[in-house]
């Protein structure tokens, strides 16, 4: 009699009606619903508190701090000659790096998916070194080829070609930065796609020309124009391979984030958030190209 | 390996046309593009780093502002990980299993440290967090700083990689769990953290190989003080500016085999998490 009472408190109440039970049941269910809603909201509270606190509100600030003191200051900076040499001088090097880096990265893909040759592993490694070194060391190491006392310097003042301190050196750095992104998205692309395609279509007679452009491409299209909205944005924003082989001379080889950082030492804070503003739209553009290739992409595989 | 997951039954050397758009002519200009861009600066770089031999090597990397430089950054490296460790599997965990209003434009924000020029990365987070701070909170010149600007530069890696995995994770295996009476702590620690730790730890390693480079974010917001806030990166910098290449060179060479033994640490604990765990 003892042991069953001793039961009857530690244990949950045995069934006694027809509606205890359910009330009990659904009491439980709702405390431990209740436990989880806490939990998720907590998580979902650190997550997006820690994202407002290191990307949001910093990305606010910059635009109200260049837009504190109204339009004209800033339509000023705009319209700075510098400025303006900075940003056309950026797109110049865009326009040279990324269809450098879009055609070899292409074939660099075609090269590692579908060619037969020794040293793939090899091959593959070689093109991710840029991602693996500092852009500082990336310039470093152009300066030792390409520079005045480089390994190639002699040769290069001979034919009167300057590399390093003027364009040439600028798209060298931008290009070897962003080398491996058009390789790398393409490469999954094409190992999706399969060669079943190409085969058929070099059985029936096409040369491999005409494959690469009829077939091929159009299968790997979006994972190329995705790689290409990466080159472009490393390339328009790169700093630090381009700081040393440019030299940063004012008006010549000054590209936007090395603009950047020029107006902000000299004080003009205006001129500095002013043309990081214009960056961080161009970044906030490429991130809505992504996002919307992201959703084709999917959307092409679900279909 | 497993390539040509789709067609990897066949032998595809036993079918006659081998499609080969990347000709002869193909291979060659690839292989010069290659040597000019990466090999042949890799390989000067290496020769310059070594060029007076170990002895010279080692002086230059044990110079007392070197040294400083390339522990700082290792160091706040390392704790920048683990922060994004924690972090990042947090938001791919609200990012996958939790639904609220605007998830679509935070999970689009995620990329934004890859999309933004680092410059203006380091500009931004001096806005906020530095002279003249809204909100009080001035760390420029800073150690914190340091910190700050690689927990933003880095912030995709781990949330990237977690992501898809953690949307792969079988429910069915916590529900058990759940029916069976474990409490979700236990369920975290024995179910799902053994299933995301290989994403999490390259994640973990893609940050830190990112972090040890990183000099655009750093150059405005930690002021570049020797001793205190000056990473290997803007040491190697400071050194090309006063054209003393090989120590340069040497830093940098440091940097990047340091870099490698992490990797190469990472990848092998990577490897025995996902073969003794389960």
């Amino acid at each position: 009699m003892s042991a069953s009472r001793a039961g009857a408190v530690t244990l949950p109440r045995a069934p006694a009606g027809g509606a205890h039970p359910r009330r009990d049941a659904s009491a439980g269910r709702t405390a431990a619903a209740r436990a989880a809603r806490r939990r998720r909201i907590g998580v979902r509270a650190a997550a997006l508190g820690y994202l407002a606190t290191l990307l949001l509100a910093p990305l606010v600030m910059i635009f109200y701090r260049t837009f504190e003191h109204g339009l004209a200051p800033v339509w000023n900076a705009v319209t700075a000659p510098n400025a303006q040499h900075a940003f056309w001088l950026s797109l110049e090097i865009v326009a040279l790096a990324v269809p450098l880096n879009t055609v070899f990265g292409i074939g660099m893909a075609l090269l590692l998916e579908r060619g037969r040759i020794r040293g793939k592993a090899l091959l593959g490694m070689l093109i991710d070194v840029p991602f693996a070194i500092s852009p500082v060391v990336v310039g470093l190491a152009l300066v030792l080829v390409y520079g005045k006392s480089g390994w190639l310097g002699n040769a290069l003042s001979e034919t009167g070609i300057q590399v390093i301190f003027s364009v040439p050196g600028m798209v060298l750095a931008t290009a070897m930065v962003s080398l491996p992104f058009v390789a790398r998205e393409t490469m999954p692309v094409l190992r999706e796609l399969g060669d079943d395609a190409e085969q058929a279509a070099a059985t029936l007679g096409a040369s491999a020309w005409q494959t690469f452009w009829r077939v091929t491409l159009p299968g790997i299209r979006w994972g190329v124009v995705y790689g290409v909205v990466l080159t472009t944005a490393r390339a328009l924003g790169e700093f630090g391979a381009v700081s040393i082989v440019s030299g940063r001379i004012q008006g010549q080889t000054q590209t936007l984030p090395l603009y950047v950082q020029d107006r902000f030492e000299n004080f003009d804070l205006t001129g500095a958030y002013t043309a990081a503003v214009v960056l961080a739209l161009l970044a906030m553009a490429t991130l809505l190209a992504m996002n919307l290739l992201t959703r084709r992409t999917r959307g092409g595989k679900a279909a | 390996m497993l390539r040509h997951a789709p067609s990897g039954a066949h032998d595809s050397s036993a079918r006659a046309p081998r499609v080969q758009p990347a000709g002869a002519l193909g291979k060659g200009l690839l292989g010069i593009y290659l040597t000019a861009l990466v090999l042949l600066p890799v390989a000067a770089l290496l020769a310059k780093s070594g060029t007076g031999g170990t002895s010279a090597f080692w002086r230059e990397i044990t110079n007392t502002e070197a040294l400083a430089a390339i522990k700082l950054t290792l160091i706040i490296s390392v704790i920048v990980v683990v922060i994004n460790a924690i972090f990042g599997t947090l938001i791919a965990w609200v990012l996958v299993r939790d639904e609220f209003p605007g998830k679509r434009i935070v999970n689009a924000l995620i990329d934004l440290p890859f999309a933004l020029p680092t410059i203006v990365a380091g500009l931004v987070l001096l806005a906020l967090y530095g002279k003249g701070s809204p909100v009080g909170i001035d760390v420029a010149f800073t150690r914190v700083s340091v910190a700050l600007a690689l927990l933003f530069v880095t912030l995709p890696f781990v949330v990237r990689s977690v992501q898809p995995v953690l949307g792969e994770l079988d429910l069915s295996m916590e529900e058990a769990a759940a029916s069976l009476g474990a409490r979700p702590p236990m369920i975290l620690r024995r179910i799902v953290l053994p299933g995301l730790m290989p994403a999490i730890i390259s994640g973990v390693a893609l940050s830190f190989a990112r972090a040890v480079g990183e000099f655009g974010s750093l150059v405005l917001i930690t002021g570049n003080l020797p001793f205190k806030t000056e990473v290997g990166s803007v040491y190697v910098f400071g050194q090309i500016e006063n054209e003393n290449l090989p120590a340069a060179a040497a830093v940098s060479v440091a940097l990047l085999l340091a870099a490698v033994a992490v990797l190469g640490a990472l990848t092998l604990l990577s490897r025995w998490s996902s073969r003794h765990v389960r």
